[in-house]
């Protein structure tokens, strides 16, 4: 193999997994060491900075980085690196005074944003200090989306979200809310110099051809129209008995939901088996926590209802077959459907994104499937100065995501206003600096801790039930934080290694816990991963390879389980080792 | 600086016969100086004995007084160990022995502890051909007490401060030769895939196995001009063998008449295989080996491999006919067997 070249900062930012997993990419070993170091309002910021809803995504958040945790591979749990931001946002001071200045004098162009969620929002947080003049349309009364619509206040308490959406709003923005824009053409006729279009996918799915679906409408609800009733307190009551079908988190907000609005029997119904269910597993479980079993392999057959007075549903029970190719298919066992009374159906079964609005001759390509063709990296539609964003771009995904192509869109609009080529992406800021202190000294805690995950400690199941707005999670304690916190493994501090230092004693390799460290003859990739002291196997995970030493061997790093315990470096005679902190922030709007 | 080791663990790491991973076999983080060849030994008998399967609870680590003395506290953490005074590692190394025969021996030591001021003890246990593993870990200098000259520096090696040693070293093999041992390898702590098979042989050999392992001592001895640093072992390394440590049951397929490889039947029942690189000589041969490690002198070669095997000596307590049962599990029924008995022994000596 090739020697490593520590100059590609796609190198180590790959080592750090969580960073890397996170669509904003977030620096998270960085925010978390703020945090064992107590300084909250700090490690807020860098969140802020990067994913524009430290206190939203505290609590909601998919947190594509926890499966991508190093510390999952080698014990059972990752670091809790969500609630870690939520004890961020929980205990810092005011931001005010950290806080972008607003240009008074804007530099003359104007931009409509059409959707006040997280995409739309992250958009005007990245160019409200550039001093454009931001106009921002919603059909709803307050900025926020689907964080307002359908987050229930039991997972994201409003004064929460409020803060967050309001530091945005707050940046001059021109608010035209309560507005449904029903043309675009009207939109871009205005005079614009882009627009950024982040309408999220507002249309529940529904099951207009089952047998009995018409026949008790009433008692009949979609999933995200519901929840929308609710948080804008248009609906504050359900029956005893609900079903709620599908099995994907909205379907868990529904049935959560429910549970807190009067229904005593609440049911989850899912088609496929229970291990397959699109919810996250946390999700699952607090519906479990809440006495809501969730029955799987039941497919909806019909609605049976009488004198327009819903019954209960019929289900088809099926078990999962897969193919040499480990393709599902749902098969009826062939027992007799199971009938199954309720009060109230809720149909939670996915989303759909909806685009009447958009006039066919205005030169916005759709696809087959009636999505807008929209560049992954730039977010350009096939208009120029029309940019797509959130769900409304690549279909549903979560808020994460929606910041993520924010910012991505933002870069792009603001290359466009000054007329460069959007495709020309700004790189990353990267950093890579000594932690050497002393000799064994380092500017982090190097230290592994052995502690379990710590779980987050829940409001009393009486209490939560009773009131809608009564948020469930309690959220760290700082002792408990500074614990968890210590969980990290510090994965943004890299191994980096000198080759004319070494003189080859072994030392790092001997002391190595996860025996990483290698000095072998170099081969092809392949055949260096099957011979080291432990076979690489993860192939997402890179080698790091030096060049040739003195002996004519190579020293080959495996990064997979690499601790960044620092303790190659501390038995390293000559230095040969430094454990350098990387930083990797990605380009915002304007840098 | 770190004290702990971290518990983790590689996910996928090896397991041996006794289902433990070399976890079990490692010990407490080194307090030696960073690069320390002594260090790379702790190492290479950790793998050693995870590879064996021994179980750590049979194993009685021994050492005296130096930086190599205290490496056993850096592996097997799980066996009994005993730190002596200095130079008198080989004493309670008998005495251990002959009260319990079930144990596996194994002494580390320097340069310093051996060949001065444990000088006589070194020639002793060798010639009583006591059942362990000696390794000295040599570094050709006191390096605990920083530095100075021990018995091992070679005539005209330089020291860190400049000074040149105008006595001749103690070549500690062919004196282990010469008194008797049953088992003799020379290695460097820089060499593990030779080091490794080569103790493990050592611990299955039945009787006395001496290896010295020259160890770099990073702080005092790793200079220009030192006969003991990385760079001259590597430059001046000429191996007479590579060994491959075959043990019980892994059949020998391959057939060799090719004189050039050899397989030696161990006591227990293991094998090496020895690959000659140097077809003159004979580990079975005293005299052949005697000859190379002169000629290698002159040739300023450092001889690394295996040097001498006798596989049909008698061990100690065989010799002298001690009990097979270990002292501490001795009964009073056994040890005052009553008067019928004593007036056995008394009719027997009238
Ligand atoms: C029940 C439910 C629970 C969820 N829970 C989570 C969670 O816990 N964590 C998570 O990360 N994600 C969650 N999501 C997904 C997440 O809410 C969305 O992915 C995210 O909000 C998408 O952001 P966006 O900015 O693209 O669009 P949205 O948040 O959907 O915002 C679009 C806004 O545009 C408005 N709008 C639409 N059309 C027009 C128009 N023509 N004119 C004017 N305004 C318009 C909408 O009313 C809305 O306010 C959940 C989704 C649902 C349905
Ligand atoms: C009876 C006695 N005399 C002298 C000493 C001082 N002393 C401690 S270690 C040592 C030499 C150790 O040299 P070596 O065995 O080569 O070990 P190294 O540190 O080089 O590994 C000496 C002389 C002592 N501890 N005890
Ligand atoms: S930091 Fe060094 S010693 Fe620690 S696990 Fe990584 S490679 Fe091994
Ligand atoms: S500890 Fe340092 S000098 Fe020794 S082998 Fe490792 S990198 Fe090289
Ligand atoms: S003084 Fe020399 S022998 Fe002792 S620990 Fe340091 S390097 Fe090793
Ligand atoms: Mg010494």
């Amino acid at each position: 193999m090739k020697p490593t070249n520590y100059k590609d900062p796609e190198y180590f930012h790959k080592v750090v997994d969580c960073q890397y997993a996170c669509p904003a990419h977030t620096p998270v070993p960085h925010y978390i060491r703020l945090i064992a170091a107590g300084k909250y309002t700090e490690a807020y910021m860098v969140n802020w900075e990067s994913n524009v809803f430290p206190g939203i995504l505290g609590r909601t958040c998919d947190r594509p980085c926890e499966p991508a945790c190093r510390r999952g591979r080698i014990e059972e749990e990752p670091v809790a690196i969500c609630r870690l931001k939520r004890v961020a946002s929980d205990f810092k001071d005011d931001i005010q005074q950290y806080l972008p200045e607003i240009p008074k004098t804007k530099n003359g162009k104007k931009i409509a944003i059409i959707g006040a969620g997280p995409a739309g929002l992250t958009v005007a947080r990245d160019l409200a200090p550039l001093g454009y003049e931001l106009h921002i349309y919603d059909d709803q009364g307050k900025g926020g989306g689907m964080m307002r619509s359908q987050i229930p206040s039991f997972r994201l308490p409003d004064s929460v979200l409020d803060q967050e959406v309001n530091v945005i709003l707050d940046m001059d923005v021109i608010k035209h809310f309560n507005q449904y824009v029903t043309s675009l053409k009207s939109i871009v006729d205005e005079a614009y110099d882009a627009v950024f279009v982040a309408t999220g996918a507002p249309k529940g799915k529904d099951l207009p051809n089952l047998p009995g679906r018409w026949d008790a409408k009433e008692n009949i609800h979609i999933g995200i129209q519901w929840l929308a009733n609710v948080a804008f307190e248009h609906t504050n009551k359900i029956g005893k008995r609900v079903l709620v079908l599908g099995g994907g988190n909205t379907a868990m907000d529904c049935c959560r939901t429910s549970r807190r609005l009067g229904g005593e029997e609440v049911k989850v119904l899912v088609r496929s088996p229970f291990k397959e269910m699109k919810a996250s597993p946390w999700e699952k479980e607090d519906a479990m926590h809440e006495d809501i079993p969730i029955l799987e392999n039941h497919v909806p057959k019909s609605f049976i209802s009488e004198n327009g007075k819903l019954k209960g549903m019929f289900f088809e029970k099926v078990k999962a077959e897969y193919d040499e190719k480990g393709k599902r298919k749902l098969v009826p066992t062939g027992e007799p459907d199971v009938f199954i009374e309720a009060d109230d159906v809720i149909i939670a079964i996915g989303q759909e994104n909806r685009f009447e609005w958009i006039e066919k001759d205005l030169g916005v390509e759709f696809d087959e499937w009636d999505m807008p063709v929209v560049n992954e990296t730039t977010f350009a539609s096939t208009r120029e100065g029309v940019f797509f964003g959130g769900d409304a771009a690549l279909g549903p995904k979560n808020v994460i995501t929606a910041v993520a192509q924010g910012h991505q869109a933002a870069i792009s609009i603001d290359l466009y206003c000054h007329s460069k080529d959007i495709n020309e992406r700004p790189g990353p800021g990267v950093t890579l600096i000594s932690t050497k202190m002393g000799i064994h000294e380092w500017s982090y805690d190097n230290g592994v801790s052995n502690d379990i995950r710590f779980v987050v400690p829940q409001a009393d199941k009486k209490i939560t039930l009773a009131d809608r707005k009564k948020e469930v999670e309690l959220g760290f304690d700082l002792k408990t934080a500074f614990k968890e916190a210590e969980r990290c493994l510090n994965c943004d501090v890299q191994t980096v290694f000198t080759e004319d230092k070494c003189i080859e004693c072994d030392a790092c390799m001997d002391v190595c816990p996860t025996q990483c460290i290698n000095f072998t003859e170099n081969e092809d990739e392949q055949d260096l991963r099957a011979k080291l002291l432990i076979p690489a196997m993860n192939q997402d995970q890179d080698l790091l390879v030096s060049d040739v030493l003195k002996t004519g061997k190579v020293m080959v790093k495996d990064e997979d389980v690499c601790l960044h315990c620092g303790l190659c470096a501390e038995r390293c005679p000559t230095a040969a080792w430094d454990m350098q902190k990387f930083m990797y922030n990605t380009a915002k709007a304007g840098c | 600086m770190s004290y702990i080791k971290p518990k983790f663990e590689h996910p996928r790491a090896p397991k041996n016969e006794l289902g433990f991973t070399r976890k079990e076999y490692e010990g407490s983080l080194s307090t030696l100086c960073a690069g320390c060849g002594h260090d790379s030994i702790s190492a290479a008998i950790t793998d050693a004995c995870f590879e064996l399967a021994i179980e750590p609870h049979k194993v009685a680590k021994l050492s005296g007084i130096g930086c190599s003395s205290k490496t056993p506290a850096y592996f097997l953490n799980n066996s009994h160990g005993f730190n002596s005074v200095h130079g008198r590692m080989p004493s309670v190394a008998t005495g251990a022995n002959l009260a319990n025969r079930d144990m596996v021996y194994l002494g580390v030591s320097g340069d310093g502890d051996s060949a001065s001021i444990g000088f006589g003890q070194f020639a002793h246990v060798i010639r009583r051909n006591l059942n362990m593993t000696y390794i000295v870990m040599n570094n050709g200098c006191y390096g605990l007490t920083k530095g100075q000259d021990s018995a091992t520096a070679d005539h005209g090696s330089k020291s860190k401060s400049g000074h040149v040693n105008n006595f001749e070293g103690i070549d500690l093999c062919a004196i282990a030769i010469e008194l008797g041992a049953t088992y003799v390898a020379q290695s460097f702590s820089g060499d593990k895939n030779q080091l490794i098979p080569l103790i493990k042989a050592a611990l299955s050999h039945s009787g006395f196995s001496f290896i010295n392992v020259i160890s770099p001592c990073v702080t005092f001895n790793n200079n220009l001009g030192s006969t003991k640093s990385y760079d001259y072992v590597r430059e001046h390394n000429e191996a007479l063998s590579t060994l491959d440590f075959v043990p019980v049951k892994e059949e020998i397929v391959t057939k060799y008449d090719d004189i050039e490889v050899k397989f030696v039947e161990m006591h227990d029942g293991t094998y090496i295989k020895l690959n000659k690189l140097h077809p003159e000589w004979n580990p079975e041969d005293k005299l052949s080996i005697i000859n190379a490690l002169q000629v290698a002198r002159q040739k300023d070669e450092i001889l690394t491999g295996l040097l001498y095997l006798d596989n049909n000596s008698i061990e100690l307590n065989d010799l002298i006919g001690t009990v097979k049962t270990p002292l501490n599990t001795l009964t009073e029924k056994e040890l005052c067997p009553g008067s019928v008995v004593l007036d056995g022994i008394n009719a027997s000596l009238r």
